[in-house]
C-alpha cells in the first residue's frame, strides 16, 4: 500500500509542479500564443466532445487502424515466406532496403497521382509507409531462429503450417514487435499528413485549419489530441507486447537473476 | 561436388549469388514498373514508365537545383541530428544516473514522448518565422527522444561491477561517466542515432512537403503541382537514395566506433 503511494507520488510530482508553473506564469499573460492550462482543458472538451468526435476524430483513427492493422499482416505474412527461403530473400532484400529508406511522407503526392484522392489513397499510404519495419523485422527474426530449435521440429516431424505457428511465429515474436513498435509511429504521422495534404476532415486537417485561421487555443487542444492519440496506441501496445510475450520477459528475468 | 561438400546450413547464399540475385531483384521491380505503365493496368499519364522516371532522375542530376535542394534537405537533418544530440546526450546522462530523477520524470517522459512531432508542425508555423527553423522544431523534437531513451537504458545498464571498480580505483565523477558510463552507453547511443536518424530524415522531408521549407520534398510538391509527373517520382527515389546513403553512413560509423565491442567483433570471426 505504502509503495504504490510512493510510486503514485513519483509518478505525479513532476507533472503536477509542470502544470503549476504554467498556470502561475501564463495567469497574467495575454499572449494569445500561450494557452492557459484551463482554458485549454475547456477547450479540449468544448472543441472535441461534440461533433468533431465523430466527423474528425474516428474517421482518422478508422484510417490509421486499417492502414497500420493492414501493414503488420502484410509485413508478417510477406516476412515469413521471404524469410524462409533464402533465395527469395537474396532476391527481394535490395528492393525492399530501398523502399524501407524513402521517407513515407514522399509517397503522398506520389499516391494522390496513381489512386486519386479518397479515403483508400490515405490507407494505402499509411500501409505503403508502415508495412516496412514490420516486414524486415519479419524477416530478420525469421532468419535467426535458433537452428538447434529448426532441427528437433524437423527431428520430430513438425512440417509446413504447424513449424510456422509453433515453431518459427513464436521465436521471431519478439524481433517481430519490434518492428511494430516502429511502424505505429509512422502509421499516426502518416494519417496526419495525409489529412493535412488532402483532406476535408480528420484530426491533421482540423488542425491545419485552426492554425490557418489562427484559432490558437483550438490548435493547441488539437496538439493535445494528437498527443493524447500517440499515448493511447503506446499504451495499448505495451499492453498487447506484455501478453503476447510474457514467456520471454519471463525468461529474461531469469537469465537477469542469474 | 555438391555432394560432398557440407550443407551449408543457416549461413544462406554465397555471397556472389545473393548480389546476382539482388540485382535480379530490381531488374525485375523495374521490369514489372515499365510493364504496368506501359500497358496501360496503370494511366502512364499518372504512373510514367520506370525508364522515363530514370531518365529524369539522370537528368535531375545534372542541375545545381536539384543538388542544391538535396544539400538543403540534408542540412536541416544534419542540424536537427546535431541538436537532438546535444541536448538528448547530456540529459539523459544525468537522468539516467540519478535514480531520483529517473523516476520522477518517467512519467513525464512516457507523456512527451509519443507526441507524433508532426503534430507540433502548426505551432512550428506560428511561432517561427524562418522555415528552417520551423523544420528544426520538428526534427528536434522526433530525433531527441529516439536518443534519449536509448541513452538512458544504455546508461541504467552500465555494469554495477565495473562502477564499483573505479570508484575503488578512486575515480572522480566526470572520470567515471567519461571512462566507464558513456563507453558502456555508446552501443546503445548509436542505436538511438540510428533510429533517430530515420525519423529526422521523415520529418525533414515532412516539413518540407507541408511547409514548404525548400528541399527535396519541396521540389516534390511543386514537380507534381507543376504536372511533372515524371521528375516528381525521380525525386520521389532521390529521397530514398538519401535515405539508403544516410543509412549506409550510420551504419558504417556504428561499425567503426564499435570495432572494439563484442557484438561487432563477434560478427567479423
Amino acid at each position: 500500500m505504502k509503495r504504490s503511494l510512493v510510486s503514485l507520488a513519483y509518478a505525479l510530482g513532476l507533472p503536477v509542479v509542470l502544470v503549476t508553473v504554467w498556470w502561475l506564469a501564463t495567469r497574467d499573460a495575454t499572449s494569445i500564443f500561450v494557452p492557459r492550462p484551463t482554458e485549454l482543458v475547456a477547450e479540449l472538451v468544448g472543441t472535441w466532445a461534440g461533433e468533431r468526435l465523430f466527423t474528425d476524430v474516428l474517421p482518422s483513427l478508422a484510417r490509421f487502424a486499417a492502414g497500420t492493422g493492414a501493414a503488420i499482416v502484410l509485413g508478417i505474412l510477406v516476412g515469413l515466406v521471404t524469410g524462409l527461403n533464402s533465395g527469395l530473400r537474396a532476391f527481394c532484400e535490395p528492393v525492399f532496403e530501398f523502399f524501407r529508406a524513402i521517407p513515407p511522407p514522399v509517397l503522398i503526392p506520389v499516391f494522390g497521382l496513381v489512386i486519386g484522392v479518397s479515403d483508400s489513397m490515405k490507407v494505402a499510404v499509411i500501409v505503403a509507409g508502415a508495412v516496412w519495419p514490420v516486414l524486415l523485422n519479419t524477416v530478420e527474426g525469421v532468419r535467426a531462429v535458433d537452428a538447434v530449435q529448426t532441427e528437433t521440429s524437423r527431428a520430430y516431424g513438425i512440417h509446413g503450417f504447424n513449424r510456422v505457428r509453433y515453431q518459427i511465429l513464436p521465436a521471431a515474436a519478439p524481433q517481430i514487435l519490434a518492428g511494430v513498435r516502429q511502424a505505429l509511429p509512422i502509421g499516426i504521422v502518416l494519417m496526419v499528413i495525409s489529412e493535412m495534404f488532402f483532406s476535408s476532415s480528420g484530426l491533421g486537417f482540423s488542425i491545419i485549419q485552426f492554425q490557418r485561421r489562427f484559432a490558437v487555443p483550438e490548435m493547441w487542444s488539437g496538439i493535445l489530441v494528437l498527443g493524447l492519440v500517440g499515448i493511447a496506441v503506446s499504451i495499448v501496445f505495451t499492453m498487447v507486447e506484455r501478453r503476447v510475450l510474457h514467456w520471454y520477459h519471463g525468461l529474461k528475468e531469469l537469465d537477469n537473476a542469474s | 561436388m555438391g555432394r560432398t561438400m557440407p550443407r551449408p546450413g543457416n549461413g544462406g547464399p554465397p555471397l556472389l549469388r545473393r548480389a546476382l540475385l539482388g540485382t535480379a531483384g530490381v531488374l525485375t521491380f523495374l521490369g514489372a514498373w515499365e510493364v504496368t505503365s506501359r500497358t496501360g493496368i496503370v494511366d502512364p499519364a499518372y504512373l510514367p514508365a520506370a525508364s522515363e522516371v530514370l531518365a529524369a532522375l539522370v537528368s535531375n542530376a545534372t542541375l545545381t537545383g536539384f543538388w542544391e535542394a538535396a544539400g538543403r534537405t540534408v542540412t536541416s537533418w544534419a542540424l536537427g541530428m546535431l541538436l537532438a544530440l546535444l541536448l538528448a546526450v547530456p540529459l539523459a546522462t544525468v537522468v539516467g544516473l540519478w535514480p531520483f530523477l529517473q523516476r520522477t520524470t518517467r512519467s513525464t517522459v512516457e507523456f512527451l514522448r509519443p507526441i507524433p512531432s508532426v503534430g507540433l508542425i502548426p505551432l512550428a508555423v506560428l511561432l517561427l518565422a524562418e522555415p528552417l527553423q520551423q523544420s528544426l522544431l520538428i526534427i528536434t523534437y522526433g530525433a531527441f527522444w529516439q536518443v534519449f531513451v536509448q541513452v538512458l537504458y544504455g546508461v541504467a545498464d552500465v555494469d554495477p561491477v565495473a562502477t564499483s571498480t573505479a570508484r575503488s580505483y578512486g575515480f572522480t565523477g566526470w572520470q567515471r561517466v567519461r571512462d566507464v558510463v558513456l563507453p558502456s552507453a555508446l552501443p546503445f547511443l548509436l542505436t538511438g542515432i540510428r533510429l533517430a536518424s530515420a525519423v529526422a530524415l521523415i520529418l525533414a522531408v515532412t516539413a518540407e512537403l507541408v511547409i514548404g521549407t525548400p528541399g527535396l520534398g519541396n521540389q516534390i510538391a511543386l514537380a507534381k503541382d507543376a504536372g511533372l509527373y515524371a521528375s516528381t517520382y525521380a525525386l520521389a527515389l532521390a529521397t530514398g537514395l538519401l535515405g539508403v546513403v544516410i543509412n549506409a553512413g550510420v551504419r558504417a560509423a556504428e561499425r567503426r566506433l564499435l570495432s572494439w565491442h563484442q557484438s561487432v567483433r563477434g560478427d567479423a570471426s
